[in-house]
């Protein structure tokens, strides 16, 4: 009988409407998730603010010291590269364009004949890159979602370590930088060595033009000391929390362009099974009138209708 | 007079106001008081508390572990990873840190991380008022 393509369709059906109630869940969800991110990370941008202030102040106070962070190698034999990927799937490009602009970093520190060594936020990017056999130096997961400053601050640790041990001799770091809901980047920054004191304050927001003289205790190079690590940190929070928010948002946008292919294959498949549907009637009515036709030369009308056509 | 006080933290602004007088500890430096007209100063401060005086004659006190103090102008800001304010400190479990860090050092005596964690939660005792 027709009615198998009509049930398989039906079936069919079914299965995608679930799927667009679950892609439909997970653009809500995500769209809550970017709003909350975005405003953590405008929340953090004060501390980044402040420190980069410091740094400015101190700068033009005439500190400039030998610090470890400081040390530009003369010979690079070994880039770190840190990546910030999602522990999740289900983002879009998201997690693919991180890890191609880390790759790149990797590829391009092989052709400068230095080694690497990879540094994985999210289990994505790891995934990949132990698939691949690069050597993964170390690897942190569960915390690209929502990130603390602990995590950062430990993160940060063990980079600034590798690097004051002379492991590594520069630092790239690879994320997503979160321009607008609409718009998010992936964004290579040099992370170590941090540029000196004035650089930095160049850089920086440039809102405190004050050109007083700052008294400094215990002194400047010691409040610089205690700051460079600070500021490392701070950054690191920062490139965090906008890879989360740009996560949140990638999911969003992914989800929403399958729930609205869901809606249109749905609509598709509801006009197939409308056809079939249809098909099946009318060679159904075609058989009870050939059915009747070939019982209409007895000449009996009441006949017409064969028993057990009724149904 | 005053001046415009915030404590900011690397998550969040915690604390903003106004003051009449602001008291806190340098490393090194030992104790400082600010008011407003304090020439611009820059100070890496102790493990120590840091006292706000409101314009009100009320005072009010953080905790602070590892931070920096800053005056400019009309504005002093507090950075630092932690600060927490007096009422919010979690007595019983400060408690229970000094405890356990004071367990670690009578185990090894030089175990830095178990010295900053006494030290910390002394402070947090000493500002909870207990």
């Amino acid at each position: 009988m027709a009615g198998g393509k009509e049930r398989e369709l039906r079936r069919r059906i079914d299965s995608v409407q679930n799927t667009k109630k679950i892609t439909r869940a997970m653009e809500l969800i995500a769209a809550t998730r970017v709003v909350k991110a975005q405003q953590r990370a405008r929340e953090a941008r004060p501390y980044a603010e402040q420190i980069t202030t410091v740094i400015e102040n101190l700068a033009a106070g005439g500190a400039e010291i030998d610090h470890p962070l400081l040390r530009q190698a003369e010979n690079v034999e070994r880039v770190g590269v840190i990546v910030i990927s999602s522990d999740r799937g289900l983002a879009g490009p998201y997690n693919s364009s991180v890890i191609r602009a880390a790759e790149r970093q990797v590829q391009n520190a092989r052709s400068e004949g230095a080694d690497y060594s990879l540094i994985v936020i999210g289990k994505k990017a790891r995934d990949y890159f132990a698939f691949r056999n690069y050597t993964v130096e170390s690897f942190t997961e569960g915390i690209s979602d929502n990130p603390t400053y602990e995590d950062a601050r430990r993160i940060a640790e063990t980079v600034a370590t590798l690097f004051t041990d002379n492991h590594i001799d520069r630092v790239e770091l690879v994320y997503t930088e979160f321009l607008s809901i609409g718009s998010q980047k992936v964004a290579t920054r040099r992370f170590l060595p941090l540029e000196s004191t004035e650089t930095i304050a160049t850089e920086g927001s440039g809102d405190s033009k004050n050109t007083d003289s700052f008294e400094f205790e215990p002194s400047p190079e010691a409040v610089l000391e205690s700051l460079l690590p600070r500021y490392v940190e701070a950054r690191l929070f920062g490139a965090l929390l906008e890879s989360a928010a740009s996560e949140h948002a990638n999911r969003q946008r992914a989800m929403k362009s399958a729930t609205d292919n869901a809606e249109d294959l749905i609509v598709k498949l509801d006009r197939e099974m409308n056809r079939a549907r249809q098909d099946a009637i009318t060679t159904e009515i075609m058989e009870i009138i050939g059915g009747a036709e070939a019982l209409g030369d007895d000449d009996q009308p009441e006949d017409l209708v064969p028993a057990g056509a009724e149904n | 007079m005053t001046f415009q006080v915030e404590l900011v933290s690397p998550e969040a602004i915690t604390y903003s106001g106004e003051a009449e007088m602001v008291i806190a500890r340098t490393l090194e430096g030992g104790d400082i008081a600010f008011q407003p007209g304090h020439v611009p100063f820059i100070g890496v401060l102790a493990v120590w508390s840091v006292e706000v005086i409101r314009p009100d004659g009320d005072r009010d006190v953080f905790a602070v572990h590892r931070g920096f103090v800053q005056v400019a102008g009309t504005k002093i800001s507090v950075l630092s990873d932690v600060s927490e304010k007096s009422s919010e400190i979690d007595v019983e479990r400060a408690q229970q840190a000094k405890n356990s860090a004071e367990q670690k050092l009578s185990q090894n005596d030089e175990d830095i991380e178990a010295t900053d964690a006494l030290a910390r939660a002394e402070l947090r005792l000493q500002v909870a008022g207990i």
